[in-house]
């Protein structure tokens, strides 16, 4: 309630726009910091998808299993692939390598949902599409030639970039409507989308992870600070009641 | 107890100065909203310093480390990222309380005799204020505080004949590098936070010489023995102020306007605290999203903006097509500040009593600061170039009519005392 009304009010201020050169809709991503199972769900694509190459070299570990309720030897067992207990998450690619390979060092992802914002990251990454110009079989439709191949084919299936004739100033266009999947995925489209929203939620959440800590301190500070302001404006009244 | 301070008293001036300044100080009494903000922005200065102190215990001021500290503290650091945010919404806040206190100023006249080196010394605070903001600014050696820094200081190159070489004296080095992080450290931290603390000593001693403005704009210290008994302000005031005058119309600093001024931290305190715990990023505006990527020197960010409350000097900056001459403009929009005291030649200080032509002079100002706000941020259009040129002219105009009509203003009568 309170962070919209600030977001209300930040809103008013005109933003920096920052998305790779796109500048359309984004679908939006109803993720939740409180929901710990979305957020261990997230975490294992992300150990097992992403990690190999994209660092999160600024959040550790044992930070992670505490925060999402992760037992520290079950979390070390199942989800800790790289570097020793209690250190920053590295990646296992070698950074030379992948500027080679890839045409730059992939990013870190630590704290990539501050950067490009939790909807971008949502719509990024279920809007790759298979496109047989590129090195990796892949595109993405919101991110023109991106570098990475798309990963998560597997769970997806083959995405298929989806257009419609439209009537566009006049004239008979291509509409980009949106992906569809071959359906050669383990997941259905429904779960891959959930899957891609754990994965958003996860980013978030090692982006600001004391996020939901600031604002249940937030609702003390202030509780304390309107009776406190109240107990003020009392005092106040006391000592100026005499003066004319 | 009083033994102790007999003793110290005698050794030191302490309850004396308690007194001058604070207990036996006379303010006057119809002080309103306005006037909440000097005491906010002491509470700010106070704020940085020591949030900034326990930052600078974790912080790494090279190149390779600074990015990386800062995620450290914000995540590792027990409550790190609270004093972290306390700093970052804290420089903000700053610059709100410190724009609505210079306006207030503008308002009700306060930088007219006898407060011009009041005014001065809180212009220099001003100055020194921006040039702190931007330093810090690039301490966490993010896209945006690298590139900010880039854009900022290749202004000087801008300069005929010495531009390139004080450009390369001001980074240290040929390119920005961590030559220059080290440097803005030192500046940010010490020096230019010393001149500050300096400086506010001086503007609230200047300020306690001559006593307080009011929203009237009238005095308050009468002339020795032109004031009946009866008419005095009912309170023991300090012998240095009422040796020379008969004052009326104030009360003691203390208590009545600490705890006035206690009201307005706490409402102050509310709103600072839903913007630290709450959108501490304010929608990208304290915070912008691309700082939050290391500073990358081969991959510019898509649109260079300054933080906020350097944009209507940006917007400037930007509205003249000559670079040299743009650079020019954009620092003549703060020299012209300094000299408001000498530009309004009317007698009459507060906005309450001047003309109607006055009024509509000060919201042109206001509106044109507002929009130069707006327009500096945006990505440069076309568009946004005529309005940026439009405004940038409008504020130069407000100073320009100021000294034109303020000589022979149409005012209304001032009243012999302040009014309820």
């Amino acid at each position: 309630m309170i962070k919209r009304f600030i977001l209300a009010l930040a809103l008013l201020l005109p933003s920096v726009a920052f998305a790779a050169g796109y500048s359309g809709p984004l679908d939006r991503a109803n993720y939740d910091l409180r929901d710990k199972e979305s957020l261990q769900r997230g975490a294992q694509i992300y150990m097992n998808y992403c990690l190999a190459c994209h660092s999160m070299q600024y959040q550790r570990y044992s930070r992670t299993f505490n925060d999402l309720g992760i037992p520290q030897e079950l979390g070390e067992e199942l989800l800790q692939f790289t570097s020793s207990p209690g250190m920053h998450k590295t990646s296992a690619i070698d950074a030379d390598a992948a500027a080679e390979w890839f045409g730059l060092t992939p990013p870190d992802l630590t704290m990539v949902a501050r950067v490009r914002g939790a909807d971008w990251i949502y719509t990024y990454l279920r809007s790759f599409y298979a496109d047989d110009s590129r090195p990796f079989g892949a595109n993405n439709a919101i991110f023109d030639n991106v570098g990475m191949p798309h990963v998560l084919e597997e769970l997806q299936g083959t995405p298929r970039r989806v257009t419609e004739q439209r009537m566009v100033d006049g004239e008979m266009t291509d509409v980009y409507v949106g992906i569809r999947s071959d359906g050669n995925g383990t997941m259905s489209p429904e779960e891959f989308d959930q899957a891609m929203l754990d994965l958003t939620n996860f980013l978030v959440y090692t982006g600001e992870p004391m996020i939901l800590e600031r604002q249940r301190m937030g609702y003390f500070v202030i509780g304390f600070l309107i009776v406190f302001l109240i107990l003020a404006i009392l005092l106040k009244k006391e000592y100026w009641r005499d003066i004319k | 107890m009083s033994r102790l301070m007999n003793w110290i008293d005698k050794r030191l001036p302490v309850s004396n100065s308690l007194k001058l300044h604070v207990t036996q100080y006379p303010a006057p009494k119809n002080f309103n909203f306005w006037y909440l903000m000097g005491s906010l922005a002491l509470v700010v200065l106070v704020n940085q310093i020591v949030t900034g102190i326990w930052l600078t215990m974790n912080y790494d001021t090279s190149a390779t480390g600074a990015f990386a500290s800062i995620e450290y503290i914000m995540r590792d650091v027990e409550y790190g990222w609270l004093l972290r945010y306390m700093h970052s919404t804290g420089a903000s806040f700053f610059f709100i309380v410190v724009y609505l206190h210079m306006f207030r100023g503008l308002m009700y006249g306060s930088y007219q005799k006898p407060r011009e080196l009041l005014w001065v010394f809180g212009m220099l605070i001003f100055l020194v204020l921006m040039a702190e903001a931007f330093m810090g600014y690039m301490l966490p050696w993010g896209q945006m505080s690298f590139w900010g820094a880039q854009v900022i200081i290749s202004l000087f190159g801008a300069i005929p004949y010495v531009g390139d070489a004080l450009t390369t004296w001001i980074r240290g080095d040929y390119v920005i590098s961590g030559a220059t992080l080290n440097r803005f450290f030192a500046l940010h931290v010490i020096a230019l936070p010393l001149v500050l603390v300096i400086l506010v000593f001086l503007h609230i001693i200047a300020l306690h010489e001559v006593g307080s403005n009011n929203p009237d704009g009238v005095d308050t210290k009468k002339p020795k023995g032109t004031v009946p008994d009866e008419e005095k302000a009912p309170f023991e005031f300090h012998e240095r102020y009422t040796n020379k005058y008969d004052i009326v119309d104030s009360v003691p600093f203390h208590p009545y306007y600490t705890v006035k001024d206690i009201v307005g931290l706490a409402g102050f305190l509310i709103l600072f605290a839903l913007v630290l715990f709450f959108e501490p990023t304010m929608g990208g505006q304290f915070l912008e999203s691309p700082n939050f990527e290391a500073a990358d020197p081969m991959r510019t960010p898509e649109h260079i903006a300054p933080v906020w409350y350097f944009t209507p000097f940006y917007a400037i900056l930007a509205a003249v097509p000559n670079a040299v001459l743009g650079v020019v403009m954009m620092f003549l929009a703060i020299v012209v500040l300094f000299l408001v005291p000498w530009l309004d030649r009317s007698t009459v200080r507060s906005v309450r009593y001047r003309s109607g032509f006055h009024k509509a002079n000060l919201a042109l100002l206001v509106v044109s600061f507002v929009i130069l706000g707006f327009v500096g941020a945006l990505p440069p259009t076309e568009f946004w170039t005529v309005v940026g040129r439009i405004f940038t002219f409008t504020y130069f105009a407000f100073f320009v009519l100021l000294f034109i009509y303020s000589k022979n203003e149409k005012t209304k009568p001032v009243p012999e005392r302040v009014t309820k």
